[in-house]
């Protein structure tokens, strides 16, 4: 009975250590400056592509449901909607399909909120934090069909303009194929 | 376990056999075995009833520490103890643990174990469903805490209202596994209630008629048709809450023509039964525990029947005072306050009776009474804050406050869990053989009085006083601090009432003083078995007289005689006069049961990720349930 | 004027209230709020003797003394006549309790829920974790847009109709009347009136998530004169800033993030996702009700929300230490 007793509380106390998810509610501003290193042009001399300095760290807010939630909210209270409708496109491009013009990568969709792209998207730093910055481009990535479906919310809590991001086509083959582009996860 | 040859049904019966050979024949036949494989195919309500009170007492006390957790929190204002995250999921685990892993299970629990002992009979119905109910619980309530020790615990309280709890509002997996482990503790419950109503109907010793039956069964019968009743109303709302966050329908999605109040419906028609789920079994300890300890038989055992299916019947129709502040329609809303008014008067019934009962008796106060009597004391204050918030303009000013905290603690701590532990004193003797320390009872005792009330009166007052409930802090301008301070020092003091009960059954377990056959010279059929009983629990199926067997026939209880030995058989009578028609035969112990909840558990673990976890998990599911129902050439079949 | 008006109102608020203001059902502030609280006193009384007539009678059945009774089935025909008349009685007193209690009470709901024809109508629209507040008024540009804080008129019929835009709240001023929760997809309502001038406070009385602790909201009870000017001032632009500080701090203000979620009619903020805060400067309260208005509270908070209210929706944002005295200034200044 003792022994039974003392396997089961050292499983209790391991399961105790891990951790399925992590919901950070504040990050700190000034640490959490971007040290991505994205290139803006997919070409550059010699056969390999530019440069480029990717941390990877950030493949975390694509794992976490609570981020691509947040990002979600924050598509639409920063009026993401504006020009990208629900991720149809509109006067922007659309965030749904498999073109990706400046990469599908997360950080490259940071990059892309964070900088601005010509021809009309504008740059929000110092306007969205940096750690909204990666929940916007996870939930980007969510419309993608990038994030897995136990990840991504299977429908909105309004009118229905599409189908739950769980349950978006994941992005097709040629995507990957195209040289110059960042891979999709 | 040998089947006597098939060619003619020349078994031996108990007839004639002398009261050794009969004990070891029947032992032999109706024991589990010592190995692990043989515990674990356990068919006896008696292993399978203690499993479940154990498991039981350990979510209390889980549910019981997340308490002390946030009390700790509360004790003052703007406390950093716990952040809103870890305080959300430890309201939202002390609720569901309590409400769905131990107050229903608990009084399951003494079911399964004291029905068949006080109705005569060898075993339950459906034995091996009974420990399928188990196991299925059990990895409920593992799948649960597992969750929360992983940080995917739910935080969006024990009734989960939508859209918090939808899948814009609450992402990730927290809220799946709530409304899976609803799902899990469903079944489970519903099996039991099945297995209570059969046996109560069918398996009682001959001679029971309806009126002989002692209220403690009776109120396990109301709570098993609750059970039939509410539970599915659970479920649906469960399942479609996952349908919902899973496949994306939109029940509760009002921009698509759902509704969020539809939920809440569907939970209180659920939800409100519930609490008369937990509260009628303790009133069949009360009953029971008075009636040893007056020294005399219940006073108006009719008028308490009928009360009990009357409180069975009425609180299906009360539901809606959990909504008086959405908005619906006045006299609708006025209608529901009638009725919970007027369910005050099958309880009142009740109390009258019990209070008669005393009246006329004489009192041994012993814990099991003192408990009873802590149960008068605190059930009638929280039955009566019950008539306020009944009220459709006072519940304006009251719900969702610490005054409704304090309500309903007072009903289920002093209606359900004071009669609980007052029946953990009185059986634990039959159950064990050994005495619980009365003097670590009468401590126990007074702990826990003093402790809930100073724990819970002063929310009636916080909540009267502007405190809303699931508020993880308060600001110190508000003046709650002190009133606070003190209920988390009540708090503390009946956790170590707590405590002291666990050191008390855990030192009288190899300490305790013998306990012999009826310690307490109570009446009813479990107190003529062996304590603990042995595993065929009566070596000849009594005959019963009275509605207090024990008392009618203080020399030698009459039996009837004719069952087999050598195979499992149980006396099988009619709905009303218990008239012997058939020796039924009861089912071998097997591993199926618990092979089947295995592969249930995975069914439903997986299908809070994919729905192709029901299509793929219908496959162990299957095999299972085959393996269980294979005709196993019992001699009934063969004959 | 404005001088006046904060004179006055100032006067009126130091004088009644204490600290965050009260939020006691048994202080009743309004005539609705003093009904339910006789009501609640009845209740207590009636169930108090009940229960205190129930305890009697149970330690009178302990400590009677009673005949030995060697055999317990043995009972006297007499004694369980009289204990079933008692016990009858005894039934028929609680039926008719509960009867009188249900007719009080059906009574009052009726009284209290009756409506009459407001003279102010105000939306509330509850989102997590804050109260959107807009005046409904005559004329569209004349309507009010504030958050989290309600002015009404003394002695008159408010209505307040109730949103919500994500998930359920419920709106609670106990010293004014009961709650009623804001649920997405239905409007409900809810009539009040002030006697007095004073602040009183209320909270969100449903839980809806992480802040729900902390989603507090005053209402200001003001005479109806300084109640129409103050209608008057809100309805107006912000003005423009005058000292240099100020003028820094709006800079600031449109440079950052604040723009992004908040408004500040008259200038480019236009957002509508977090509070109105044109009028900030003016409000009592801070952060849904939860920290009273200083200069002091406006730094913190905006300095680290995360601190104050842990996952609230406003971010930590990287202030420099020489722009936060502007930025409070011009916040502070916006009257």
């Amino acid at each position: 009975m003792k022994r039974e007793l003392t396997i089961a509380l050292l499983f209790v106390l391991l399961l105790a250590g891990c951790e399925r998810e992590d919901r950070p509610l504040r990050s700190d501003p000034v640490l959490n400056e971007n040290r991505e290193a994205i290139a803006l042009a997919t070409n550059s001399p010699g056969p390999t592509g530019p440069v480029e300095y990717k941390s990877g760290t950030r493949g975390e807010y694509e794992k976490v449901a609570f981020h691509v939630s947040q990002g979600k909210k924050l598509f639409t209270w920063y009026n993401c909607s504006g020009c990208h409708a629900n991720g149809g496109g509109g006067s922007g491009p659309a965030l749904m399909d498999d073109v990706w013009i400046y990469g599908s990568a997360i950080e490259n969709i940071a990059a892309s909120i964070r900088e601005g792209r010509p021809n009309g998207m504008p740059s929000f730093r110092g306007k969205v934090p940096e750690d909204q910055i990666w929940q916007i481009a996870a939930y980007v990535r969510a419309l993608g069909g990038f994030v897995s479906s136990d990840v991504a919310s299977s429908r909105h809590d309004q009118i229905y303009a599409h189908e739950g991001e769980a349950r978006l086509p994941s992005p097709s083959p040629r995507t990957s194929n195209q040289p110059g582009l960042a891979q999709p996860k | 376990m040998t089947v006597s040859d098939a060619t003619a049904r020349d078994d031996l019966r108990d007839t004639h056999l002398g009261d050794a050979e009969l004990h070891a024949r029947l032992t032999r036949t109706w024991r589990t075995g010592s190995g692990w494989i043989e515990r674990l195919s356990s068919v006896d309500h008696k292993v399978v009833g203690r499993r479940y009170i154990i498991t039981a007492f350990v979510f209390l006390c889980l549910g019981g520490l997340s308490a002390v957790a946030m009390r700790l929190q509360l004790a003052r204002p703007e406390a950093k103890l716990l952040g809103p995250d870890l305080y959300n999921q430890l309201f939202t685990m002390h609720g569901t643990t309590m409400m769905f892993l131990f107050a229903v299970p608990v009084m399951e629990a003494f079911a399964v174990y004291l029905v068949p002992l006080m109705l005569g009979t060898r075993n339950i119905a459906f034995p091996r469903l009974n420990a399928f109910s188990y196991w299925v619980y059990l990895f409920g309530g593992i799948f649960l805490w597992a969750s929360f020790m992983l940080k995917i615990g739910p935080d969006a309280g024990w009734f989960a209202y939508v859209p918090l709890s939808g899948p814009d509002y609450s992402p990730g997996k927290r809220v799946d596994v709530w409304a899976q482990m609803i799902t899990f503790t469903e079944v489970s419950a519903l099996a039991v209630a099945i297995e209570i109503i059969v046996t109560v109907f069918k398996q009682r010793a001959p001679g029971m008629t309806l009126d002989r039956i002692p209220l403690f069964v009776w109120s396990m019968l109301v709570m098993s048709f609750l059970i039939i009743f509410a539970m599915p109303a659970v479920m649906v709302a469960s399942t479609m809450l996952i349908l919902d966050r899973l496949v994306g329908t939109h029940f509760f999605n009002p921009a698509e023509g759902g509704d969020s109040l539809l939920w809440q419906h569907l939970f209180w028609f659920f939800g409100h039964p519930e609490v008369y789920i937990i509260f009628i079994p303790a009133t069949g300890m009360v009953s029971s525990i008075i009636v040893a300890f007056a020294r005399r038989p219940m006073f108006g055992q009719l008028p308490l029947v009928l009360s009990l299916i009357a409180v069975g019947f009425l609180s299906f129709g009360l539901w809606v005072h959990h909504m008086f502040t959405t908005g619906l329609p006045q006299l609708g809303a006025s209608f529901f306050t009638a009725s919970s008014m007027l369910i005050a008067v099958p309880n009142g019934i009740q109390i009258f009776c019990w209070l008669a009962t005393l009246w006329d008796g004489r009192p041994v106060f012993k814990t099991p009474l003192l408990f009873v009597l802590g149960f008068f004391f605190i059930f009638v204050i929280g039955g009566l804050s019950g008539v306020m918030v009944a009220s459709v303009p006072l519940d304006a000013q009251v719900h969702d406050t610490y005054f409704v905290v304090a309500h309903f603690h007072y009903v289920l701590i002093g209606g359900a869990v004071f009669p609980l532990i007052g029946a953990v004193y009185f059986w634990f003797p039959k159950i064990t053989g050994r005495m619980m320390s009365e003097r670590l009872g009468k401590w126990n005792f007074w702990l826990a009085f003093v402790g809930f009330n100073v724990a819970f009166f002063p929310m009636h007052i916080l909540g009267v006083q502007g405190m809303p409930r699931r508020v993880y802090t308060y600001l110190p301008e508000m003046g709650w601090g002190p009133l606070n301070l003190l209920s988390s020092a009540g708090a503390l003091i009946l956790f170590i009432s707590f405590v002291l009960l666990l050191i008390n059954v855990i030192t009288s377990l190899s300490r305790g003083r013998l306990a012999g056959d009826n310690p307490w010279d109570a009446g009813t059929l479990e107190w003529a078995t062996t304590s603990p009983p042995a595993p065929y629990n009566f070596s000849r199926i009594p005959f019963v007289t009275h509605r207090e067997p024990l008392w009618d026939n203080r020399e030698r209880l009459p039996v009837v005689t004719g069952l087999s030995v050598d195979s499992r058989e149980v006396v099988s009578g009619t709905l009303t006069e218990a008239y012997p028609e058939l020796r039924e035969s009861s089912p071998e112990p097997s591993i199926w049961p618990l092979l089947a909840a295995i592969a249930v558990a995975g069914t439903f673990l997986g299908s809070i990720f994919t729905p192709w976890a029901v299509v793929w998990g219908s496959i162990p599911v299957a095999i299972t349930l085959t393996g269980w129902f294979w005709p196993k050439g019992t001699p009934e079949d063969e004959k | 004027m404005r001088f006046r008006l904060t004179l006055a109102a100032a006067s009126i608020l130091f004088f009644t209230r204490d600290c965050l203001a009260s939020q006691s059902t048994l202080d009743p502030q309004g005539p609705q709020a003093e009904h339910l609280a006789r009501l609640f006193w009845i209740f207590t009384g009636v169930c108090t003797f009940v229960w205190v007539a129930v305890m009697i009678v149970l330690l009178a059945a302990l400590i009677r003394r009673k005949a030995e009774r060697p055999d317990p089935l043995q009972l006297e025909p007499a004694t369980e006549r009289r204990s079933a008349a008692v016990v009858g009685g005894a039934v028929v007193a609680t039926l008719l309790t509960v009867v009188a209690l249900t007719a009080l009470s059906y009574l009052s709901q009726r009284q209290l829920f009756a409506r009459e024809k407001p003279a102010v109508t105000i939306k509330v629209t509850g989102l997590q974790w804050w109260w959107d507040v807009r005046y409904e008024t005559d004329s569209p540009d004349q309507t009010v847009t504030t958050a989290n804080e309600i002015y009404v008129p003394v002695g008159e019929p408010v209505t307040v109709k109730l949103a919500a835009n994500d998930v359920i709240h419920s709106f609670w001023v106990p010293s004014l009347f009961g709650k009623q929760d804001l649920i997405p997809g239905q409007e409900n309502e809810i009539q009040f009136k002030a006697s007095r001038p004073g602040v009183y406070r209320g909270q969100c009385a449903e839980f809806c998530g992480w802040q729900h602790a902390h989603m507090g909201l005053l209402v200001v009870a003001l005479p109806s004169p300084l109640f129409q000017q103050w209608m008057k001032l809100q309805s107006a632009p912000a003005a423009p800033p005058q000292d240099p500080i100020r003028k820094k701090g709006a800079e600031i203000f449109e440079s950052k993030a604040c723009i992004m979620c908040h408004t500040v009619r008259g200038t480019s903020a236009g957002s509508r996702v977090g509070p109105d805060l044109t009028h900030f400067g003016s409000r009592q309260s801070i952060a849904s009700a939860t920290l009273p208005m200083s200069r002091g509270n406006i730094a913190a908070w905006v300095v680290d929300p995360q601190g104050i209210k842990p996952g609230v929706n406003m971010p930590n944002v990287s202030i420099a230490p020489e722009e936060l005295d502007p930025l409070v200034s011009y916040l502070a200044g916006l009257q």
